[in-house]
């Protein structure tokens, strides 16, 4: 029981780790443009089958291919900001903007079902099949990799916003768009690379995603938002620290619970988030305390 | 003068509108096209039941198959576990509402304490989780779900009760629409649509005012599916608790347009006949969906506002063009009831 434990534990930090980078480009979108990404989920689906197409017909490693996968989404996500959220600038955005987000995932959807059809596909590789023997666990080298990876971009990122000029211009656009405006901040190229960024990690994200999730097809977008969006919820909606803490919590707790019965850990997962909104709806941390940094 | 001519204008439009509604499953009476009509009816009362809520009180819902699942889910378990068979399964349907009523309440304590965003996120949870317990627990059946008794209708015009039953939940949807617009209650829904803080300083009770519209939406909307059930004569977790349910609602409402009384009901009767027949002429799932994606970011992009507030806007254009400027005091009020998605919701309209 006690190995049991200690090995969800451990599971749920390697998995929350790479739900944490997901979450991350969300929370990023949110905090600079404030709106709500639903496409995220369909395009950490879309990432996947990138690198699928890749591994199965040009044989490219999956790592390799992510540094074909993320420019690819990068500019996927820098166009669909140009093509449709840049027009919203000043109507009733916040409803708005879901729903154009919601439609693009929609469009996203119907195309990879017309391309891929709507059967079960997963990423292979060798460190996908393989395990280590580490601390008496035995894991997948892919979680191992996929974590350290995810690790590193989530510290990548800290860095872009918090030691970086463009970063500072970014954080100017979450406090105040008016103001960053008045200084001489680009607010719309600022945007458009923000949502860029925040788009382009699903790349990494769908890779490892796809090969740990045991299989996706087009429709686990829907499954995939809604987790990414009770953790930035969780988080405090543009917190990128608060993105991280929840990724680890909700996943630790998830596969706590699978031990006791798997068909309600992912209940617990939606119970958790709101019994955690009704005791603080601002979550975790709230947008107030990822300005204070 | 132009007043009552105006409203007998209306009266006449509404009186035509209804023998029209009537007269359809005897005009048309291809199984095929009832069917349409049906559905089309499930959706005028779901839709206009959304709108209740979310439309005047700016608080977007995407969580209400929770109500349309449970009220399906309601209707079959007190079938099956009663016994109940024939035509008195119909009297189960206030059951079903009850039970969308009561689900609201605590579902509404919850998630009515956040705004816009988080709200928004809460309702998809609630979805999930509601979508889930389906699936996990006994008495719902599990992934087979529940069924419904058969009923011994003549196939020729089996729609037909269901088609006035559901033709009768819109209608009185749609007039409870109209007079909540027009009450003191409406009034407060709107003033929290647009300044919820400013609203409370006012004397509103924000919270109760919001839960009442949640709950007689969530009552609604249960007792809708309810009738679908029954139509159906199956629910499984997926096609009760669907995720496509709650976008196509607040498609249909944000097409028609948001937040009036009749832009929800054009919404519904546009895209849902519509829907139907892409995806019965077309056996591929997927181009409905692109379809349906790219439709969603016409209305968005081009029509932000619904048909409706933009085309009454350009028929009060056309009319008082060339006309002097002193504008009829109805006019005006007319005018801003009608467009109320306008100067107010950009300060922070929607929650």
């Amino acid at each position: 029981m006690a190995r049991q434990i200690y090995e969800a534990i451990a599971d749920g930090i390697l998995v929350g780790g790479v739900y944490a980078l997901m979450a991350v480009g969300l929370t990023l979108i949110f905090g600079v443009l404030d709106i709500i990404n639903i496409a995220q989920g369909v395009l950490v689906i879309l990432g996947a089958y990138l690198s699928y197409s890749l591994s199965t017909k040009m044989h490219i490693d999956l790592f390799v291919g992510l540094l074909i996968t993320i420019p690819a989404m990068f500019v996927i996500g820098t166009a669909v900001h140009w093509l449709f959220i840049r027009r919203l600038r000043d109507r009733e955005r916040v409803s708005m903007t879901l729903l154009v987000t919601y439609a693009v995932a929609l469009i996203i959807e119907g195309i990879l079902y017309a391309v891929y059809g709507p059967n079960y596909v997963e990423l292979n590789a060798s460190y996908v099949t393989s395990s280590v023997h580490l601390l008496g666990f035995y894991l997948p080298y892919i979680y191992i990799y996929g974590f350290i990876l995810a690790v590193v971009l989530v510290v990548a990122l800290y860095l872009l916003l918090y030691r970086s000029r463009f970063g500072r211009s970014v954080r100017a656009t979450m406090q105040d768009e008016t103001a960053a405006r008045l200084v001489g901040i680009d607010v719309n190229r600022v945007s458009a690379i923000t949502f860029g960024i925040g788009v382009a990690v699903t790349a990494v994200g769908g890779m490892v995603y796809g090969a740990t999730s045991g299989g996706f097809n087009p429709n686990s977008g829907y499954d995939l938002i809604s987790r990414l969006l009770a953790i930035v919820i969780l988080g405090g909606l543009g917190s990128i620290g608060g993105a991280l803490a929840a990724s680890v919590f909700m996943l630790t707790l998830e596969s706590l619970v699978d031990i006791w019965s798997p068909n309600w850990a992912i209940v617990v997962f939606y119970a958790a988030l709101v019994l955690v909104l009704v005791i603080r709806p601002t979550g975790f941390l709230g947008r107030k305390a990822v300005r204070a940094q | 003068m132009s007043v009552n001519s105006g409203l007998a204008a209306r009266a006449g439009g509404l009186v035509a509108a209804a023998a029209a509604a009537i007269a359809f499953p005897y005009v048309f009476t291809n199984p095929v096209v009832t069917n349409y009509g049906v559905y089309a009816m499930i959706f005028v009362a779901v839709v206009s039941a959304w709108n209740i809520f979310s439309g005047y009180s700016g608080y977007i819902s995407l969580g209400h198959a929770v109500f349309f699942g449970s009220g399906a889910y309601a209707a079959g378990i007190a079938c099956r576990d009663w016994h109940i068979q024939g035509e008195e399964i119909f009297a189960m349907l206030p059951l079903a509402a009850a039970t969308g009523a009561v689900i609201a309440v605590p579902f509404g304590l919850v998630a009515l304490r956040v705004r816009r965003h988080t709200f928004i996120v809460i309702t998809i949870a609630f979805f999930f989780i509601f979508q889930l317990m389906a699936y996990n627990f006994s008495f719902t059946g599990g992934s087979t779900g529940v069924a419904a008794p058969f009923l011994t209708w003549p196939a020729q015009t089996y729609n037909n009760p269901f088609y006035f039953m559901a033709l009768a939940t819109a209608a009185a949807t749609i007039a409870l629409s109209w007079l909540i617009r027009r009450s003191r209650f409406g009034l407060q829904l709107r003033a929290i649509r647009d300044d919820e803080d400013r609203a409370r300083g006012l004397g509103v009770r924000p919270m109760r005012v919001k839960l009442s519209a949640f709950v007689l939406s969530a009552a609604i909307t249960a007792l809708a599916g309810g009738i679908w059930f029954y139509y159906l004569t199956q629910v499984q977790p997926p096609s009760g608790f669907d995720p496509l349910f709650d976008l196509t609602v607040v498609l249909m409402a944000f097409l028609g347009g948001f937040g009036s009384v009749a832009g929800p009901v054009l919404g519904a009767l546009v895209i849902e006949p519509g829907q139907l027949w892409l995806t019965a002429r077309y056996t591929n799932d997927y181009l409905a969906e692109i379809l349906l994606g790219a439709l969603f970011l016409v209305v968005v992009l081009f029509l932000p506002r619904g048909v409706i507030p933009t085309g009454s806007e350009l028929i009060t254009k056309l009319r008082t063009r060339g006309r002097p400027a002193v504008i009829p005091a109805t006019a005006i009020a007319r005018q801003e009831t009608d467009a109320p998605a306008g100067s107010g919701a950009s300060s922070g309209g929607l929650k």
